[in-house]
């Protein structure tokens, strides 16, 4: 068991509070800066692509895990993310400033729409959201002059200070860029935690009416944290159409947006770490279930990749709702204090169910 | 003048009148008590203050402030603070994190000095900090610092909610049933924080309390009320001398002050 | 004469919207949860008709198959509330949320992986023959799909009226503490309004399946049910009714004067302008919520 001796404020408001989960993230990101050396570009695409998710994920991850307001309409601001970036640089913006343009005109937007969206209330909100999702995919083959419609659009050439970013030609520079992006979207997301208003999103989640007690302006918190969101999920969004080449209305689908909340609930909903591992999953899961079915012809059946991630899902939320990141957390605890863990250490409150229903 | 003020406050919930004509005024540096049988309309009185609900006639200001122009989150930055009644934290945070939210009204950042933690982030943060351990340690509450509040027990939520109220550094702090289901050790450390809060910090406390014990020990002045009309005002002794009081409690105020545990929702 | 053509084919799909809207709205106001699977399980239904029915799965009499159908349906709508949902009994909603549509998702696996992803039709005696009312024609089949959703729609608003269970069903979604204090087997009572849903979606699914073919991907028209639902105000079973009406009858008019592409958006808009300006739906009596 490791003490933590705390000689100062700054201990707890640092990004790491000891010497050991300094060199725990510094030797992850020592791995990460190397990984190209260490691995074929096929493989290097694939850790990409889940950074890419991570991205995504984290935007939606700040939404539904920390401030509890759930989305199912996420893949529309992936949507709008990627096809503001495109226009952008097809106006002549150099990637570097199309792209955390894009962002931020994805949050601007997505805080417009928040404002009257958000006055719903859980499954009311889910469901709006989900009309969203469905809207925009229609949306995109009507603006056919931005979107290029069904027929869809090739993603312009990235250049970063006259280097060419091709994820044929040179895989490992999409795969840094795609490092550093992810890497700066974290440490803002840590960096909120730590602020008053990371706390004012979790206060939202946990209570609203304390939280205005405490003179927490309940809308404009959840309205800023849909803006912020939409924003970082519209840069992952851009990231997975340019990281595809060509995208069209089939790659923003509404099911994208389920994929992506169905991903941050097995990582672990409410925990950074929690969008990365659900990232994981999702993206090795259709690898990971090809080389089963090579193997099994028995389950050679077509639409098993959904199928078998609805399962999980399942599971998760009956067996393990804190996702993989909760389960590991059990873990270590359970190593740090052995052996006088207990088994109910962790257990959900169950509670009979009270209406917030007006009628 | 007084701090706080009501003057002929009604409400109604629909045909209900919770709230009937109410006048009072405390003034700095009180300890106020508002007693009276369940459903008396004490908690509707305070979540007036705190602009949950809004009177269909009369005014409540607070230093000459009208109160009724204010939405409910902005009634903190005049230095109001409450707790509730069936204890509102925020249950996936730890204490600490809790406390700070209590901070939020002195929040001077804004969001793009906290996105990349730069500017007055780091002086901000370490002034939330700094005020919030003197209320840690003004409360005890040094073993529960990083624990999350969703394994914690009923006293020690109750006491955090109480820091997280002072935690803000309100000039009038609003407790609602602070001593509802403490035990009677916790009844009495709450008994001499509360004397503490007024005489150390110089905050003006009201509060709604059942246990008139505790009411008699810590206010100095005391209004009952019964079906949102104000049946008497005075201290501790001369309220509970009075014959409409006593009426009160006996006639239906007997049964309902072993069922108050229940408790009213907030 | 279009007019009252558009109408009446407007108003059988908008049947089928109205009675998966039903299945929404029961276990709403039971169980104050929302089943985004509503939709997969009128799929189902409909596969597991067809798979009674059709002459080369197994051929048995249509009219023996219904109960049959609805059998089935209903004890795994049963079944999926004692193995997976009780578990999340008095969990927040957004874990039902998440639950079912995971739960859809396993539901058009396993329907792919037993009948196909190809439309199939429904052998159905409802499928011949057409009616001509005015100078319209509306055929047998929707004629069916119509005439079965009112007679559904009005006995199970009187059966949530009148009935025990109905009440024991509305009690217990109120307050589930204060239910089972009163003698209520709330977990039981949960079961069979997931049942009933299970069934009324079984009827759903046979009722279009009659009207047409059927695919695995068919239970996406719950989204417009959601549509439905949510325009009748979620927790009225007569509203379910008429936003699922009003849904389906916008459709083939938006359909005919909207320039294409615009005319599939209306219902979704329609669904976001009532969830916001009138968040309780067109017919709901709105207070607001005491804190």
């Amino acid at each position: 068991m490791r003490f933590h001796f705390k000689t100062s404020y700054d201990h707890d408001i640092r990004l790491f509070p000891d010497w050991w989960t300094f060199f725990v993230y510094g030797a992850l990101l020592a791995v990460m800066v190397a990984l190209p050396f260490l691995m074929d570009s096929f493989f290097l695409s694939e850790v990409t692509n889940v950074m890419i998710w991570a991205v995504a994920g984290l935007g939606l991850m700040l939404l539904t895990g920390t401030t509890g307001q759930v989305s199912l309409g996420h893949s529309a601001f992936m949507a709008l993310g990627c096809y503001l970036c495109a226009n952008l640089m097809f106006a002549g913006l150099p990637f570097l400033i199309a792209f955390p343009l894009a962002g931020i005109l994805t949050g601007l937007i997505g805080a417009l729409i928040a404002v009257p969206v958000l006055r719903l209330h859980g499954v009311y909100l889910a469901i709006a959201t989900l009309a969203l999702a469905i809207i925009t995919e229609d949306l995109i083959v009507i603006l056919r002059q931005w979107t290029g419609g069904v027929n869809g659009m090739f993603a312009p050439d990235i250049m970063i200070f006259g280097t060419e970013v091709n994820r044929w030609v040179n895989p490992e520079y999409w795969y840094y860029m795609t490092l550093a992006i992810v890497v700066i979207v974290t440490l803002i997301y840590v960096n909120l935690l730590r602020s008053p208003l990371g706390r004012a999103f979790a206060a939202v989640r946990d209570s609203e009416v304390s939280a205005q007690a405490m003179g927490i302006d309940v809308s404009r918190t959840k309205t800023i944290a849909f803006g912020l969101s939409c924003g970082i999920t519209g840069l992952g969004g851009a990231l997975m159409g340019f990281f595809a080449g060509a995208f069209n209305n089939e790659t923003f689908t509404f099911l994208l947006a389920i994929q992506l909340l169905m991903m941050i609930v097995v990582g672990g909903m409410g925990f950074i770490h929690g969008a990365f591992l659900g990232a994981i999953v999702i993206a090795f899961l259709p690898q990971g279930l090809s080389i089963v079915t090579d193997n099994v012809r028995v389950l050679n059946i077509p639409g098993l990749e959904f199928g078998a991630f609805g399962a999980i899902l399942i599971f998760f939320i009956i067996f393990e709702p804190m996702g993989l990141y909760g389960r590991w957390l059990k873990i270590r605890t359970w190593f740090e204090l052995f052996p006088f863990a207990r088994r109910d250490m962790f257990r959900r409150q169950k509670s009979y169910l009270k209406t917030e229903r007006v009628r | 003048m007084s701090l706080l003020e009501l003057k002929n406050v009604t409400l109604k919930f629909g045909g209900v009148t919770a709230v009937n004509d109410l006048t009072m005024s405390v003034e700095e540096g009180q300890v106020f008590a508002l007693v009276g049988p369940n459903g008396a309309g004490k908690s509707t009185v305070f979540n007036m203050i705190s602009r949950f609900y809004t009177p269909v006639s009369g005014s409540i200001t607070f230093d000459g402030e009208d109160l009724l122009q204010r939405k409910p989150d902005r009634v903190p930055q005049l230095g109001i603070a409450r707790t509730f009644q069936n204890i509102e934290l925020f249950e996936r945070a730890t204490v600490l994190q809790n406390l700070l939210v209590g901070r939020h009204r002195h929040r001077r950042t804004t969001m793009l000095e906290e996105m990349f933690f730069v500017g007055r982030s780091w002086n901000e943060e370490r002034a939330h900090r700094h005020a919030v351990e003197e209320v840690i340690e003004f409360l005890d509450l040094q073993a529960y610092r990083d624990k999350y509040i969703m394994g914690l027990p009923y006293g020690v939520r109750k006491v955090v909610e109480l820091a997280r109220a002072l935690a803000s550094k309100p000039r009038l702090l609003l407790l609602d049933e602070p001593a509802s289901g403490l035990s009677v050790e916790e009844t009495q450390d709450m008994r001499w924080w509360i004397d503490d809060i007024r005489r150390q910090m110089g905050i003006t406390v009201l509060m709604v309390e059942h246990d008139m014990g505790l009411v008699g020990k810590v206010s100095d002045r005391v209004l009952a009320l019964d079906g949102g009309k104000k049946l008497a005002e005075g201290t501790a002794a001369e309220v509970q001398k009075d014959p409409k009081v006593i009426q009160a409690y006996l006639g239906t105020g007997a049964i309902s002050k072993t069922a108050s545990a229940g408790g009213e929702r907030v | 004469m279009e007019f009252l053509q558009l109408l009446l084919s407007g108003l059988a799909n908008g049947c089928v919207y109205g009675l998966i809207a039903l299945g929404f709205v029961l276990i709403y106001k039971a169980t104050e949860a929302v089943n985004f699977a509503q939709g997969d399980f009128m799929m189902l239904g409909a596969f597991v008709m067809i798979g009674l029915v059709n002459s080369h799965f197994l051929g048995i009499n249509f009219w023996i198959a219904v109960p049959l159908a609805l059998l089935i349906m209903g004890a795994l709508g049963y079944l999926l509330d004692i193995t997976l949902l009780r578990s999340l009994f008095g969990q927040n909603q957004v874990a039902i949320v998440i639950l079912t549509i995971s739960l859809g998702f396993v539901i058009r696996f396993f329907a792919g992986a037993i009948w196909g992803h190809e439309p199939l039709n429904l052998q159905s005696p409802l499928a011949l023959g057409d009616v001509r009312i005015g100078g319209a024609v509306i055929s047998l089949a929707d004629l069916a799909v119509i005439i079965v959703t009112v007679l559904l729609t009005i006995s199970l608003w009187q059966f949530f009226q009148r009935t025990k269970l109905g009440l024991a069903m509305q009690a217990s979604s109120q307050n589930q503490m204060a239910a089972y204090y009163m003698g209520i087997p709330v977990k039981r009572v949960q079961g069979a309004v997931w049942a009933l849903s299970a069934i009324l979606a079984c009827i759903a699914g046979i009722l279009y399946a009659s009207k047409g073919a059927v695919d695995v991907s068919a239970g996406f028209i719950g989204i417009k049910a959601f549509a439905a639902a949510v325009i009748g105000g979620f927790g009225s079973l007569p509203g379910a009714l008429i936003g699922g009406l009003i849904v389906g009858v916008i459709e083939p008019f938006a359909g005919r004067y909207l320039p294409s592409g615009y005319s599939q958006l209306a219902p979704y808009v329609i669904l976001i302008l009532v969830l916001i300006f009138r968040p309780h739906g067109l017919f709901a009596q709105v207070r607001t919520k005491k804190v």
